[in-house]
């Protein structure tokens, strides 16, 4: 009976990772239109786009390879194991011991290892520069990740997901300054991670400074619906992150009664659509930057994961 | 009945005997079989024995053969740690031995390779087998000039001889330091046996001194930055199963030699050597996965790349010494284990990924990756296997790269723990630095395999590669497997690491083959645990479950036509992009600096028909600033110690007579 219930959450927690990430995407593009007073289209409309792409044939080039038929496959089961393996609404799912954050992010790495594979397979030099750009994102984004997965780690003692969302909801943790810097680098990540303004503009397709959409500009139909529900996934998978690391209020605790998991789902979904908009809000407010200027950017990420695992090692308290 | 040491060394004679046969043999036909043949049996045998040694878990076992210096013997011994080396050791010669018998039939000079390629395996064998400090120089010298006869086997193909010059330097400085460090262990006494050393008390200034010359010594074997500089050249110079043998094996038992000195002989460290090794561990990754991602030889790129790992696998030892000089012995063998766990993974992509440089090379005759692209579609099975390889070295899950560096981060996320102000502040710093060499390392070898596997062939060659033999592939297959087996069972390897660490430091992790679903739990449940089975299964069930919706819900036309591009195609595959332009981005932001890179680019004047040109100047420091300089005053030297040599017979009776009168006179004034 209690292995029953545990695959149904941790089944709820995949099909709601599944169902709301292209709801959100809609909705941040829904806040940015109405921002920049234009109607916007639906907030259902990331919906309807993938079922079209899913409806249309697939064009391949010449020379494409069967890793670029399965890339797309590929890349989204890893983001969406990792999307399911983050606390959304309740802790001490049923395979959370499988994947630390450690892991989680790896399974981003794996991901994107293969998307940039892909964007090199056909031979055009779109392909190249996109691909070549992300690594270079990447290569700077992940030892920044990796300094807030330690600053976390050393404020919980672990690097357990639920562990860590455990005890930050605790009382016992309180305001800290090490815990605020690896949050803001934590945003930072995310904004390079997910291809957003200021680090990438997710809505261009010919500008040469554009990474992401390079890498992918080959793909089409079903396979292109892969990758963008892979990104979706992805940004929701950030934003979860970031809620059940540093926001982690009325997270439901494993066991609890169902009561609990619903005030869990409606809180989690009120934190989503603040992120959503508060995304919004950043992306409508900056305007993108030069490539160059991207290592900057991700280096006071750097900087700042660093200084708050210093700090943590000054004073347990901080 | 042999014991497990004896057994070890009839291997070892076995292996010295085929070489004999082989020179008897060089110039018959079935030469090259016959030995790559007799080598893989012996080695397979040899794995069978170090395997059973190493999981029995009997202790050590000791032998004294009647040779060497006469007051001293020859001893050697067969302990986990022996064992466990002995293990890599041989897995790499049995498997190098199988990709041979397919390889080894393109060679155009077989009796230059196969006399010292047993001989190279048994002086590795030997130095593992070592039990005093003359025995395990002299091994090391018979493995050394071994390898470096099978780095000029093409000895007339440029560069090659500067390969095998610059090595025989460094391979000699690297035992002159050797030398002194065992002649400081043995102390004034002069006991050379190890068992007399390990007894023996070490003051800490001899310590110390001890640790600096075996990172000298041993780091000059592995490629330790800055006296990685010969590795790039000899390791790729040699034939391709050779190449996966000095990268993934011979490193190894640099590393062991290290192990074995500065944890088993020197005694209880202090924490500031952990300094020391962490330091030049983290430099050495991140400068060694730099240079690598700036190679376009494809060879070149993994001999940097093993660079990289070596530098992982000094940081986890650094570790290691760390916890265990503040006597936190459990983190320590954790920090232990993903170093062995990493050595262990290392020999076994890294040879991969040798072998298929090697394939890649006997079917289009080219290393560099300007001149390969769209090998995936001529080398099916070549590409899968190197695929593997490249995801499994660039530490993404489920493969066993993951595991070791997973385990490196439990490791450094224990130092918190660590009493001293300036290990707490380093060891997060160095742990960054070994996120930034890993994500590098994706980065790299997304270029190596996107250039070389994937995209429009670049040349003739590559359009009409093709398939290579089954030897060489059924080698290439059996590693992948053990890549991804390693990496989906990882218990299993940490259980047989558990009597290394039980040794060396009077610790083990908790046992991990028993626990549920297969996971592991290096410390407690509550720290952190993987499970590399399960996630491989979601990956599968999610991707079967994409797939089937995809096949149910969808249109499933596809219609192949040119390449989109923008409408922007691109006429000629020159125009794809580069191995040196992919590194563009990331040349420029860390090259300015490590490699004072610069980029120059020709205007012709307005109204010239010119084409412009750019050209990326790079500049290796390392060699420029240190060694270059030092070759600057030797031959300055020289030129002046010259004018010595061509004198008159007068200046010559003069030289010597003044030479008598200062001798004497010194003489006269000492007494």
């Amino acid at each position: 009976m209690v292995v029953i219930s545990d695959i149904l959450v941790q089944g709820i927690q995949m099909l709601l990772v599944f169902l709301l990430a292209p709801l959100l995407t809609g909705f941040i593009r829904k806040v940015k239109a109405r921002l920049m007073r234009r109607k916007g289209p639906s907030i259902l409309q990331p919906y309807r786009d993938l079922l079209r792409l899913l409806r249309k044939e697939v064009v391949l080039a010449d020379n494409a390879s069967w890793l670029f038929r399965a890339t797309p496959y590929l890349t989204f089961a890893a983001i969406w194991v990792a999307a399911a393996l983050v606390p959304t609404f309740a802790t001490g799912l049923l395979f959370n011991w499988t994947a630390d954050l450690i892991v989680i992010v790896a399974l981003l790495g794996t991901a994107r290892f293969f998307l940039a594979l892909a964007g090199m397979d056909v031979g055009t030099a779109f392909g190249g520069l996109g691909s070549s750009r992300e690594v270079m994102i990447a290569a700077l984004a992940e030892p920044a990740m990796l300094l807030i997965v330690f600053c976390v780690a050393l404020v919980a003692g672990s690097t357990q997901l639920s562990t860590v969302a455990n005890f930050i909801a605790s009382s016992q943790v309180g305001l800290r300054v090490s815990l605020g810097m690896a949050m803001i680098a934590l945003v930072i990540v995310a904004l390079a991670e997910n291809a957003r303004i200021p680090v990438d503009n997710p809505s261009t397709h010919l500008e040469l400074t554009m990474v992401h959409e390079a890498m992918i500009l080959e793909y089409s139909g079903r396979h292109l619906a892969l990758i963008e529900f892979g990104a979706f996934l992805k940004l929701l998978l950030y934003i979860s992150l970031i809620a059940c690391l540093f926001f982690p209020w009325e997270i439901a605790v494993f066991g609890a009664g169902p009561l609990s998991y619903v005030i869990g789902a409606a809180m989690y979904l009120l934190k989503v659509t603040i992120a959503g908009f508060l995304l919004a809000v950043f992306e409508t407010a900056t305007a993108k930057m030069r490539v160059f200027r991207v290592p900057q950017f991700l280096g006071a990420a750097l900087m700042l994961g660093l200084l708050g695992t210093l700090l943590l090692f000054v004073s347990k308290s901080l | 009945m042999l014991t497990a040491v004896a057994a070890q060394l009839v291997c070892v004679a076995a292996l010295l005997g085929i070489a004999v046969l082989a020179v008897a043999l060089s110039r018959a036909k079935a030469a090259t079989a016959l030995v790559y043949g007799a080598t893989l049996i012996v080695c397979a045998l040899a794995l069978i024995g170090a395997l059973r040694a190493l999981l029995a878990g009997t202790g050590a076992d000791e032998i004294v053969l009647p040779i060497g210096l006469p007051w001293l013997g020859a001893h050697f011994r067969l302990d986990a740690l022996a064992a466990f080396f002995l293990a890599v050791v041989n897995l790499g010669g049995a498997i190098a031995s199988l990709y041979a018998l397919g390889y080894g039939r393109h060679e155009h000079a077989p009796q230059r390779v196969l006399p010292f390629f047993p001989a190279f395996l048994a002086g590795m064998n030997l130095v593992v087998l070592a039990d005093d400090a003359f025995s395990y120089l002299l091994c090391w010298e018979f493995m050394s000039l071994a390898s470096w006869a099978l780095v000029m086997t093409h000895h007339r193909e440029p560069g090659n001889a500067r390969a095998g010059y610059v090595y025989l330097l460094m391979a000699s400085f690297g035992t002159l330091a050797l030398l002194l460090a065992f002649g400081l262990l043995a102390g004034p006494a002069g006991d050379y046996g190890f068992a007399a050393i390990r007894a023996m008390p070490h003051a800490p200034g001899e310590a110390t001194m001890v640790l600096i010359l075996m990172l000298l010594g041993a780091g000059s074997k592995a490629g330790l930055v800055p006296l990685h500089v010969w590795l790039p050249l000899a390791h790729p110079a040699a034939p391709s199963h050779v190449s996966a043998l000095m990268s993934g094996v011979m490193t190894k038992v640099a590393v062991y030699g290290f192990i074995r000195v500065v944890f088993d002989l020197l005694g209880p460290p202090n924490w500031t050597a952990s300094v020391l090794v962490l330091s030049l561990g983290g430099v050495t990754a991140v400068m060694g996965i730099l240079y690598a991602l700036l190679e376009k030889d494809l060879k070149r790129l993994l001999a940097y790349s093993t660079i990289e790992n070596i530098g992982i696998i000094f940081v986890c030892l650094g570790l290691a010494l760390a916890f265990q000089a503040n006597n936190q012995t459990l983190a320590a063998s954790l920090a232990l284990t993903a170093a062995l766990f990493h050595v262990f993974n290392h020999s076994l992509f890294k040879s991969l990924l040798f072998f298929g440089a090697g394939a890649v090379l006997v079917s289009t005759g080219a290393r560099d990756m300007d001149k390969l692209g769209g090998l995936i579609h001529r080398m099916p099975v070549t590409s899968v296997v190197f695929l593997i390889g490249c995801v499994a070295i660039a530490a993404l899950p489920p493969f066993n790269g993951f595991v070791s560096e997973w385990l490196m981060f439990q490791a450094v996320l224990l130092s918190p723990s660590l009493p001293q102000w300036g290990l707490k502040i380093m060891v997060p710093a160095i742990g960054a630095l070994l996120a930034l060499a890993a994500a590098l390392a994706a980065a790299c070898f997304v270029k190596a395999y996107g250039v070389s596997f994937l995209s429009r062939p670049r040349s003739e060659a590559a359009a009409n590669a093709q398939e290579v033999d089954h030897f060489s592939l059924a080698a290439m297959v059996i590693l992948a497997s053990l890549c991804l087996f390693a990496g989906i069972f990882p218990g299993l390897v940490i259980d047989a690491l558990s009597p290394v660490t039980q040794q060396i430091l009077d610790s083990r992790l908790g046992a991990q083959s028993h626990l549920p679903w297969l996971s592991i739990i290096p410390i407690a449940e509550r720290r952190g645990s993987y499970n590399g089975l399960l996630v491989l299964v979601f990956i599968a069930i999610s991707a079967s479950l994409g797939y089937l919706a995809i096949r149910r819900f969808s249109s499933h036309a596809v219609r192949r036509g040119p390449a989109w591009g923008c409408g922007f195609s691109d006429a000629v595959p020159q125009a794809q992009y580069s191995p040196d332009s992919f590194a563009q981005p990331l040349r420029r932001v860390f090259g300015t600096l490590l490699f004072a890179a610069r980029e120059h680019v020709e205007m012709p004047p307005p109204g010239s028909v010119k084409p412009a040109r750019f050209s990326v100047e790079i500049h290796d420091l390392v060699w420029e600033t240190l060694y270059g300089r030092i070759a600057g005053a030797v031959d300055t030297a020289s030129k002046r110690l010259d004018r010595w040599q061509l004198l008159t017979i007068r200046g010559y009776l003069s030289l010597v007579f003044a030479t008598l009168v200062t001798l004497l006179l010194v003489l006269a004034i000492w007494s």
